[in-house]
């Protein structure tokens, strides 16, 4: 468990860091907190030659809750995230789900940059991120543009940030109405075996909006929009539920692993969605 | 001190001995972290070394290029098979009588398997030594199965001559290792055949890791100006080490120091000797400098020894009223590609023949077949007696399935069956000679501390409740009645590697009444610095603060097998005992001369000698320590110190009664401990809180195993559990709260009465968890499903029994 040898860079600003991004190209990898790459680079499954620590780079911290939206800064860490009151009235969710990452020692390393830009379909973060239709900023050499989290995820580790862009900022619209993160998982550190991110917008009896995600269940997390819309005009019952869960299921395509088989994991999907919908609803 | 007033209770109270709840002296350094561990050994060019291991599970090591690895910046040598083979030390013994590759001699047999060591000036150019070696293998048919290795044309083992016999008898097959049989085969059956009612399932305890927090490692240091070894290793048996490093390498035992720093937990991982131990030994030789290796966290799950995966096939015969009459059991064990077993020799599958467990079952029968596989190696006693978690389990989800064949309260049926109380020393059907034991009044403690009847009401309930559609959880309750067999043992019939299994205490009292006293054992975290001094402190009068407990030199030890099976306090807890008598027996002697009166005349009183009828004419333990260095005593020697070796007469049988009360979402398969009472019977207890500490451990590792831990084969033979991410490891959040008990049997023949604890919550806690999950099955139709109870495969138990239709 010995990385191979590499060069560390500790630049101040984002000039810099894309300047060593260019020198060094496909041999450099920026790094966030490094719950992801830096054990990737011990079992030497990552050969980075070239580590760039993000952790002194100006302005890729702090929370700001705006009258309409929320802006994160890529190195804000989950336990930031949790401790946020402000941030905790504009989007609820994001403490819910944050306490169902990891645990506090790696919650105090972890940022939200690094759990969306790796595009680990493990990570939290993204299907989250895809439930608020968060907007993710990226900079690179041709300056910065926006890419919608609905769209930024192609397979597993792959994205649509350029190897030379470093992603800076999440943003998304304030929310209304009820929330939940509901994550089944084998023990405290692990992915989920299934987790599913809802928010519904109660409007009279009946559901005026509905956004739901669910990760861990294909190779990129899944915003389903079939599921939500199954949701939009009803009053939430048994059967619009069971239609959200089969819009869902025909949406995601889990894999088997150590958590279990495909069959299982269908399974706890469709429970953990129901669950979280119930709870999103009840608090709608 | 002749104007002593303290009170006696003072005096008892300020030996801090046997009984008291004494503060472990060993937390003040490891709760600061001044602990000092073997990866915390640094010494003077120390090296580093670091294994090239096999990717493949079955192959043939065509070739093995050195070259560039060689060209790595402080890289120093590259060991291999061909260098190790001039020296006889490519392969190695085994404790269980076979032998083992240091490093690939023409093909590897596990994943993770050495193939060759790195030696570099530190840990990272070594990882980049071992990066740098080329390896070509040609893959061979992967045997991942024992039943189909026992099947198969493919050889595992081309070194052995299939027609020869292996250490422990005929062999069937090339890939069979042996059979062991106890009890009568043939009256077994009978019972069976005549039987009323027989119950018959198999029953698979997975293959599992005792995962110790620290992992395996060790430094060699070989001083070629005085031709002197020094070892230093993670050793629970480092005499033994020290044995066996002299008979393979030829160096003579006086100049070999093996040394066992503090060690971070072993649970029997680190009883064997691995490939490492051997490699930095060789590395310090031919380089003239220390050799540090150092596992890492998947080098110790994927190749150091394994635990359980014990393939059990039971049958148990009973009357209509539930008496049980016979018992029989065939068992598969899996042993990988080496037999690296730590079993005393004559027991090749331990003390699985104490699977009768705690009832009185008049025949039984017992056949275990060892074979080879395409996995790591190992067998070894995780926290349990050798093989007695595999013989628990077995034969508590015998007596569940027996209940259900019945249909009968599974309570009932142990109780009818108990061992009584008047039949101690009770003589099992499978050769085994129980101390003591009083079954009965913990069973009845343990049920009503629980109120079990009101338990299997409320179950009732939910069973309705859960079939009119108000809830999908079910309820659970997991009971166990446990015996273990520990201490091992009577040099008679065990040893290891024909060592026998004796151990040791040496005194030596300090001449102002404090003492130093050293044993053959080696605390891994279970506390003997406390606990030793605490026998002590009772038998020779001396505080327990005033006296030094020192295990793990080899140089200044007395010689004894270590610290594994519950055998310490069995063990050199006896010998402490013992040791301490022989103390005291001159003790009053020189108390006698002292005070001017015979021998028999004086009487030992807490910390003292009195003069019997005269209790205020008294000689302190202290004084009595000063007199014996410093004072002319006729016909006695000066000196205050004693030695004893104690072997034996019979091992111990620690017991007791756990229950565990479960809650199952049968749509998630997930489960909540709702209560867990452990009521054990250790015998005489020697520090309460540290019992309770053992227990609370042993219970979260039996949680572990029961509920998710387990080491996991593709069909290829790749190990898929080698992370901590995929190996379940309980932390705080996944561990229930306990409730501990107890009763006081003491065994007869142990000079304090003690018995051991440290396993007994392994031992009996993996089947209440298991038994608990089975029970809110059990309404259902569930007769056995195999562990780890992990989401998964309870929720496949559910979807099965049609829970989600």
């Amino acid at each position: 468990m010995i990385p191979a040898a590499f060069e560390y860079h500790r630049p101040k600003d984002i000039p810099a860091v894309l300047a060593l991004l260019e020198e060094h190209g496909d041999d450099a990898r920026v790094m966030a907190g490094g719950h992801s790459l830096i054990p990737m680079m011990k079992l030497r499954m990552a050969d980075i030659p070239h580590l760039i620590d993000l952790q002194d780079v100006d302005g890729l911290g702090g929370i700001a809750i705006g009258e309409d939206t929320v802006r994160i800064g890529a190195m804000t860490t989950q336990a930031d995230l949790i401790d946020h009151d402000g941030l905790f009235a504009a989007a609820p969710i994001l403490r819910e789900a944050a306490f169902q990452i990891a645990d506090p020692q790696v919650r105090y390393m972890g940022t939200v940059g690094g759990n969306v830009a790796n595009g680990d379909p493990g990570n939290d973060m993204p299907g989250l991120m895809q439930c608020l239709d968060a907007q993710f900023t990226l900079v690179g050499p041709d300056g910065e543009r926006r890419v919608p989290a609905r769209d930024f995820y192609e397979a597993a580790y792959m994205t649509a940030r350029a190897d030379e862009e470093v992603l800076t900022a999440v943003t998304f619209p304030r929310q209304a109405g009820g929330y939940a993160y509901e994550k089944q998982k084998r023990k405290i550190g692990d992915y989920a075996t299934a987790a599913a991110a809802v928010q519904l917008v109660k409007d009279g009896g009946a559901c005026a909006e509905a956004s739901i995600a669910m990760t861990n269940l294909s190779d990129t997390p899944i915003w389903s929009e079939a599921a939500g819309a199954a949701l939009v005009g009803t009053g939430v019952d048994g059967a619009a539920i069971k239609d959200a869960v089969t819009a869902m299921l025909g949406d995601i395509d889990p894999s088997e692993d150590n958590r279990g088989p495909v069959a299982f994991k269908r399974h706890v999907a469709g429970v953990i969605l129901t669950r979280a919908i119930e709870r999103a609803w009840s608090r709608a | 001190m002749k104007d002593d007033v303290t009170s006696r209770e003072d005096r008892v109270a300020n030996l801090k001995g046997m009984g008291c709840e004494r503060k472990r002296v060993e937390d003040a350094r490891f709760t600061q972290g001044k602990g000092n561990y073997v990866d915390d050994i640094k010494l003077d060019g120390m090296l580093a070394g670091d294994f090239v291991r096999s990717p493949y599970a079955h192959a043939r090591v065509v070739s093995i290029d050195t070259e560039a690895a060689l060209q790595v910046p402080g890289v120093l040598a590259v060991l291999t098979a061909k260098d190790l083979e001039p020296l006889g030390l490519h392969w190695m013994p085994t404790l269980a009588g076979d032998k083992q590759m240091v490093l690939a001699d023409g093909k590897v047999l596990f994943q993770g398997q050495e193939v060759a060591f790195v030696v570099a000036e530190d840990r990272f150019a070594a990882a980049d030594g071992v990066e740098a070696v080329e390896v070509e293998y040609e893959e061979l048919p992967v045997i991942v199965d024992p039943f189909e290795a026992l099947k198969t044309d493919v050889v595992l083992r081309e070194d052995l001559d299939p027609n020869a016999d292996g250490a422990h008898g005929p062999r069937k097959h090339p890939n069979h290792i042996f059979t062991w049989e106890a009890g009568e085969k043939e009256a077994t059956e009978q019972v069976l055949d005549a039987a009323e009612v027989v119950a018959e399932e198999n029953i698979y305890y997975h293959r599992t890791h005792p995962c110790p927090l620290e992992t395996c490692g060790c430094v060699a240091s070989m001083d070629k100006v005085n031709g002197k070894l020094t070892l230093y290793g993670t050793f629970q048996a480092p005499h033994a080490i020290r044995t066996v490093v002299s008979l393979i390498s030829g160096i003579e035992e006086h100049n070999i120091r093996v040394v066992s720093p503090d060690i971070g937990g072993g649970f029997g991982n680190k009883v064997g000797a691995y490939p490492g131990y051997v490699c930095s030994v060789v590395a310090s030789i031919v380089t003239g400098k220390p050799v540090k290796w150092i596992e890492d966290r998947m080098d110790n799950l994927m190749t150091t020894a394994f635990a359980r995966d014990y393939h059990m096939h039971g049958k148990i015969s009973a009357t209509k009223e539930g008496k049980i009459t016979g018992l029989w059991c065939h068992t598969t064990a899996d042993h990988g590609g080496f037999d690296a077993c730590a079993d005393p020799t004559k027991f090749p599958a331990g003390f699985m023949n104490i699977c009768t467990g705690s009832y009185d079952i008049p025949t039984a029968y017992l056949a275990v077949d060892g074979v080879y596989t395409n996995k790591a190696p190992g067998g070894v006693a995780y926290r349990c007696s050798f093989r007695v978690t595999e013989a628990a389990y077995f034969i508590e989800r015998m007596i569940e399935v027996l209940a259900i064949e019945l249909g009968m309260d599974a309570a009932e049926l142990r109780r009818i069956n108990f061992i009584k109380k008047e039949q101690f020393p009770y003589h099992s059907a499978l050769g085994w000679e129980y101390d003591s034991g009083d079954y009965h009044t913990a069973w009845d403690k343990a049920l009503k501390a629980v109120d079990y009847d009101g338990l299997r009401k409320e179950q009732a309930e939910r069973v309705e409740a859960f079939k009119r559609g108000e809830t999908r959880k079910l309820m659970g309750i997991g009971l166990t009645h446990f015996t273990e067999i520990v201490g091992a043992g009577p040099v008679k019939n065990c040893d290891i590697l024909g060592l026998g299994m004796f151990d040791s205490c040496e005194i030596r009292i300090h001449p102002t009444g404090s003492a130093i006293a050293r044993l053959g054992t080696i605390s891994q975290g279970q506390g003997h610095a406390t606990t030793f001094a605490q026998i002590l402190a009772t038998e020779i009068g001396l505080p327990a603060d005033s006296i030094t407990i020192e295990e793990g030199d080899t140089d200044t030890a007395p010689y004894g097998l270590g610290t594994y099976g519950s055998r310490s306090t069995p063990v050199a807890g006896a010998a402490t005992a013992m040791a301490g008598r022989k103390i005291r027996a001159k003790a009053q002697m020189i108390a006698a001369y002292l005070l001017e009166v015979h021998d028999d005349d004086v009487e030992f009183d807490v910390d003292r000698f009195v003069i019997k009828g005269a209790p205020e004419r008294f000689k302190t333990m202290k004084e009595i320590a000063f007199a014996a260095y410093n004072q002319a005593i006729p016909g006695i020697e000066p000196g205050l110190e004693a030695v004893s070796y104690y072997d034996p007469p019979n091992m111990t049988y620690p017991f007791g009664a756990y229950i565990c009360v479960m809650e199952i979402d049968v749509d998630t398969g997930e489960h909540e401990i709702r209560q867990f009472y452990a009521l054990d019977d250790c015998g005489t207890r020697i520090n309460p809180m540290i019992i309770e500490g053992q227990v609370h451990g042993g219970l979260t590792e039996a949680l572990a195993i029961a509920m998710g831990q387990e080491i996991a084969y593709d069909e290829m033979g790749n190990c898929k559990t080698g992370t901590l991410m995929d190996f379940f490891l309980p932390t705080a959040w996944e561990t229930p709260n306990y409730t501990t008990d107890h009763t006081v049997t003491p065994s007869p023949h142990h000079p304090i009465g003690a018995k051991g604890v440290g396993e007994s919550p392994n031992v009996g806690g993996v089947p209440a968890f298991s038994n608990a999950v089975h029970d809110a099955f059990r309404p259902f139709g569930l007769r056995q499903s195999h562990m780890p109870h992990d989401h998964w495969r309870i929720w496949k138990t559910a979807n099965d029994l049609g829970l989600h239709d």
